[in-house]
């Protein structure tokens, strides 16, 4: 059997791959990937995804193109019964395309680590800001500022601010993620972790949770406020503790919708919920699974929030998280039992 | 009913006596030691008001008896392993018993009954693996449509996830059927490797059984209750850790996740099992004039796998064993905390003093290892196929067989890339960034490799060359997003999102499925005697690929638009519910596809025409003897004189079958 030549194949495939990458590559980059980024450390994640993605675009031509040429221009006739042409192997081809692998993959590295270290670097003037998680919510605190734990992350714009992030000590792993931020880094239990981030860009983002965590995990968010300096000034100085009860029971309201207990709490009287309605609490005779009762007053809501197991209500399981007493301050479980109090 | 005589029907019925014997075990001496009979008491000893035992038990209930459920779970598998009689030879042996070996179903059995027992044949064990695979990746893929239903659409859809609040849904549910389809995916997917790495073996090197054939049978059957166990976990109150089980959740997470941890035990103990008999067997039961470089190419991926399985599977046991050690004996392997001196002198259950993340690196140490557990076979069956789809040998043999080796090796110093953002210490990021990197260059020698076995070939598009080009394309894929993950600068952003699922699903399907139904297809004509319907074939292969594509780059382009991992709802602003939808549709026609296949081999493997003899004019040793292959495959022992993928040169042989030879030895 004659052997072929292949000059012609190679010249037609390879302009194929050309025109093909060409068009991968532009069509890649035109798809809008992520949520416009919101740091200064996304730009070095957002340029090695650049980067990666033409890599992948010329890739996926090279093999895709050389391989349907293949099936189409050596595909068998009907009838045929011969074989191909036997060659076994190049090994200088082989030696090539393991050696231009590897030096691509280093140089790879070499930007991702670059990157790595511009996404995580520490910088001047930080700010500490602690998150801390639990099951299912987050709150922030801020102890340059005195200010404790509140339940949305107000960070003021261009600052660069070095979060000190923990799980409680009895939960699970959490996850900090602001998509628009481009960084995350888990929460553990009993190990502390940081994470580094300067928001540019004033405006309203989530975080959540990315580090599957149980029933709640879905709905695991917090609100992030990047505002203004003067209004992150404004921010602080309301955030001195309040005593009016209608101001309170506003708070509570917040604390009740970002810290989770509204998943279990229905405030719509409904019995059916997974924990007790509060609808109409306060003041009234609950009956425990003990079989005693005992009435719903300050003291009792306060330590159904810290030690959610010592008087549980019949009927229902003992499932609230313990965590409570440790993420929530004195001050905001005063909030919340204010804001109870309005639910007639 | 001849059914319930089989060895299956015997190990569940003596399974579940074991059951009740080690629940009893423990109660009587909870009992005996006046311990309450409920161990926990902060969980309901029975059915509370409104709920019959039925609801109780699927709440999770049997929390309140947690060590005697753990204890009658191991019993269970003991007793199913006496049941179903893989055992009796050994038991025989300790007394003192001789037992032949026997071959060939046993006097008046009908000829399907020994596919449901213990059986000593490789081609009856690769079968049941095979047969046990498609079920259980059935039933797993069933899993994924319900919460892809949910998926579909943003806020909640399904009552049972707790859409509708007068029917006790939860999303408890949701995380239950997520860690299901996942864990029970990978059994699957091992006992698909099993199937063919036991069927192919002994017939590609010329051997008329494995190494250790009543090990072989072991290993497959200890499977079926590991498995029988990780679908009961879902219904005595699932667990929500996701297939990682990842403490300090897991050892607060539903009683189901003990049913799970102990099925993945005895699911990795058959890989262990199998796969020190594929390394003993490729060693040194291959036939005369095979050396190593010319076994089938197949093999050199059986064999790197199982070098992996057997080194590495022992981590994944022994995470697990150790959550499940935690929870009932209250070691804090994994639990943080330092709690003051009161509770310690105190007799309280105090469980802390451990560190959560070193479970992730013992968990990792196996479970990165596992995905090349599961593609090395994969990518094997590719290289075995396009020589003889192509007409061509095939392309740097020796570099595709030494590329699965470092693969395996490489595979070994990547895991802490799942663990970029864990909290481990920052500094270990970039080496294993850069061991990670690495693996690419062994993949794309082979990647490289198919092209120039392509290239200048007579490619025949028959159904099995169709998932084998299939499973490059999509393999590529899964390959090329690869990177983004493995530099920890962008895995910073991509890390737990619905970009790793879709990256991993292109991998798994790349890497193993597409491959597997090609090996269905392939050998289908050599296991059951028939050709299979090749239009069906072909329609299976055009809903399947394009369907896939879909759902893959769909997921991906969700994930980097903010869509986490493993949540059962997304915002809408993020303007992805067309996507969304997409993947959902694109999974129920994967689904649909899938059922074809089954329809397909199950109706041909009755109805169709007899296969001639060698329908794919393949030099392999297994296509020179009758299919289906006689109960003694090699009657004269093979001896191989060339080359296995000669393909195009005119008069050179892989192997001669000559009765001849075996006079002169």
């Amino acid at each position: 059997m004659e052997k072929r030549s292949y000059g012609k194949h190679f010249i037609i495939v390879a302009v194929i791959i050309l025109i093909t990458a060409v068009i991968t590559i532009v069509g890649l980059g035109r798809v809008r990937w992520m949520a416009a980024p919101a740091t200064t450390q996304a730009h070095s994640v957002d340029a090695l995804l650049g980067i990666e993605l033409v890599a992948i675009g010329f890739l996926f031509a090279l093999v895709m193109v050389f391989m349907l040429y293949s099936v189409v221009a050596f595909r068998r006739r009907n009838g045929e019964e011969t074989d191909g042409d036997h060659f076994e192997g190049n090994t200088k081809l082989e030696i090539t395309w393991t050696v231009l692998p590897l030096i691509t993959v280093l140089i790879l590295a070499v930007l991702g680590a670059r990157g790595l270290a511009q996404a995580t670097g520490a910088q001047a003037d930080e700010v500490a800001v602690r998150v801390t998680a639990f099951s299912w919510g987050f709150t922030f605190g801020y102890p340059e500022l005195g200010i404790d734990a509140t339940p949305v992350l107000y960070l003021p714009v261009d600052q660069p601010i070095v979060l000190d992030m923990n799980s409680v000590d009895t939960d699970v792993i959490h996850d900090f993620w602001v998509p628009e931020f481009r960084v995350k880094q888990d929460l553990v239990p009993g190990v502390p972790t940081q994470l580094r981030i300067t928001p540019n860009k004033i405006g309203s983002y989530k975080v959540l949770c990315d580090e599957l965590c149980g029933t709640g995990h879905t709905n695991m968010q917090a609100r992030v406020e990047v505002v203004s300096s003067s209004d992150f000034d404004a921010w602080v100085a309301e955030q001195q503790p309040s005593t009016d009860p209608a101001e309170m029971a506003k708070l509570g309201e917040e604390l009740v919708a970002s810290q989770g207990c509204a998943a279990c709490h229905n405030v719509t009287g409904d019995p059916g919920g997974i924990g007790p309605t509060w609808k109409g609490l306060f003041g009234h005779e609950v009956e425990l699974a003990d079989g005693t009762t005992a009435t719903a007053d300050e003291a009792y809501i306060h330590e159904s929030i810290v030690d959610p197991l010592a008087q549980v209500v019949t009927g229902y399981q003992p499932i609230m998280p313990a965590s409570y007493g440790d993420v929530l301050t004195d001050q905001q479980i005063d909030y919340i039992v204010e804001y109870i109090k309005t639910l007639h | 009913m001849r059914f319930f005589k089989t060895g299956l029907v015997k190990g569940i019925l003596v399974g579940l006596l074991w059951w009740l014997i080690g629940f009893m075990l423990v109660e009587v001496i909870r009992v005996a030691m006046g311990l309450p009979a409920a161990w926990d008491p902060n969980v309901p000893a029975g059915p509370v008001a409104g709920q019959n035992a039925l609801q109780w038990i699927v709440a999770g209930g049997l929390a309140a008896y947690e060590p005697a459920m753990v204890v009658a779970g191991i019993f269970f598998v003991i007793g199913f392993m006496l049941g179903v009689g893989t055992m009796s030879d050994w038991l025989k042996w300790v007394r003192g018993i001789d037992t032949p070996m026997h071959h060939g179903p046993k006097e008046g059995d009908p000829g399907w009954f020994r596919y449901f027992g213990a059986d000593y044949s490789h081609k009856v064990i690769g079968l049941q693996y095979g047969v046990t695979a498609v079920i259980l990746l059935m039933f797993a893929g069933t899993l994924a449509l319900i919460f892809r239903v949910e998926l579909a659409n943003p806020e909640l859809q399904l009552s049972l996830f707790g859409a509708n609040p007068e029917v006790q849904g939860t999303l408890n549910w949701f995380n239950t059927l997520v860690s299901a389809h996942g864990m029970i995916m990978i059994g699957s997917i091992l006992l698909g490797v099993g199937a063919m790495s036991n069927y192919l073996v002994p017939l590609m090197i010329g051997a008329n059984d494995m190494a250790f054939p009543r090990l072989n049978s072991f290993a497959f059957w200890i499977n079926v209750p590991g498995a029988l166990l990780l679908v009961t976990a879902i219904f005595i109150g699932g667990w929500n850790t996701g297939w990682t089980g990842y403490p300090p959740l897991s050892a607060q997470a539903p009683i189901g996740v003990q049913y799970f941890f102990i099925g993945v035990f005895f699911i990795g103990m058959s890989s262990i099992l199998g796969s020190l008999n594929i390394i003993v067997t490729t060693l040194t039961m291959r036939a005369r004039g095979m050396t190593m470089f010319r076994m089938p190419i197949f093999v050199w991926a059986a064999f790197s796998t199982a070098l992996i399985q057997l080194t590495a599977t022992q981590l994944i046991g022994l995470s697990f064993l150790m959550v499940l050690i935690q929870r009932i004996l209250g070691l804090g392997f994994f639990n943080p905390g330092f709690p003051d001196i009161t509770v310690i002198a105190s007799s309280q259950l105090w469980e802390g003093g451990g560190n959560p993340i070193l479970f992730q690196h013992l968990f990792w140490f196996y479970s990165h290892p596992a995905v090349y557990v599961f593609i090395l076979p994969g990518l094997g069956i590719i290289s075995e196929l396009l020589p003889v789809f192509s007409r061509k040998p095939l392309f740097g043999y020796k570099w595709i067989a030494l590329s699965s080796m470092a693969i395996a090796l490489v595979g070994f110093l990547v895991w802490a890339h799942h663990m970029f953002v864990s909290g481990m210490n920052t500094y270990l990021r970039v080496p294993f960034m850069l061991s990670t990197l690495l693996v690419a260059v062994p993949t794309g020698v082979k990647f490289f490799s198919w092209l120039g076995t392509l290239w200048g070939g007579r490619i025949d598009l028959k159904t099995p060359m169709l998932f084998t080009l299939g499973a490059i394309s999509v393999f590529l894929i899964g390959g090329l997003t690869g990177p983004p993950l493995g530099t920890v600068t962008t895995d910073l952003q991509l890390h737990d999102t619905y970009y790793v699922v879709g990256h991993f699903h292109a991998t798994m399907f790349g890497g193993f499925v597409f491959p597997f139904f090609a090996a269905l297809y392939y050998w289908f004509p050599k296991f059951s005697g028939r050709q299979y319907n090749e239009r069906l074939g072909v329609i299976h292969f055009a809903l399947m690929t394009p369907a896939f594509w879909v759902m893959s780059l769909g997921q991906m382009l969700a994930g980097t638009r903010g869509m986490r991992r493993r949540v059962a709802d997304y915002d809408p602003a993020w303007g992805i519910d067309g996507v969304q939808l997409a993947v959902s549709i694109a999974a129920f026609i994967i689904a649909f596809s899938v059922l074809l296949m089954v329809i397909n081999l199950l109706w041909s493997s009755r109805r169709a025409p007899r296969a001639v003899a060698n329908p794919w004019r393949s030099r392999g040793l297994e296509w020179q003897i009758p299919s289906p292959v006689p109960e003694l495959s090699y009657a004269t022992a093979p001896v191989v004189v060339g080359e296995p993928y000669d393909y195009g040169l005119p008069g050179s042989t892989y192997v001669q079958l000559a009765p001849a030879m075996t006079g002169g030895d």
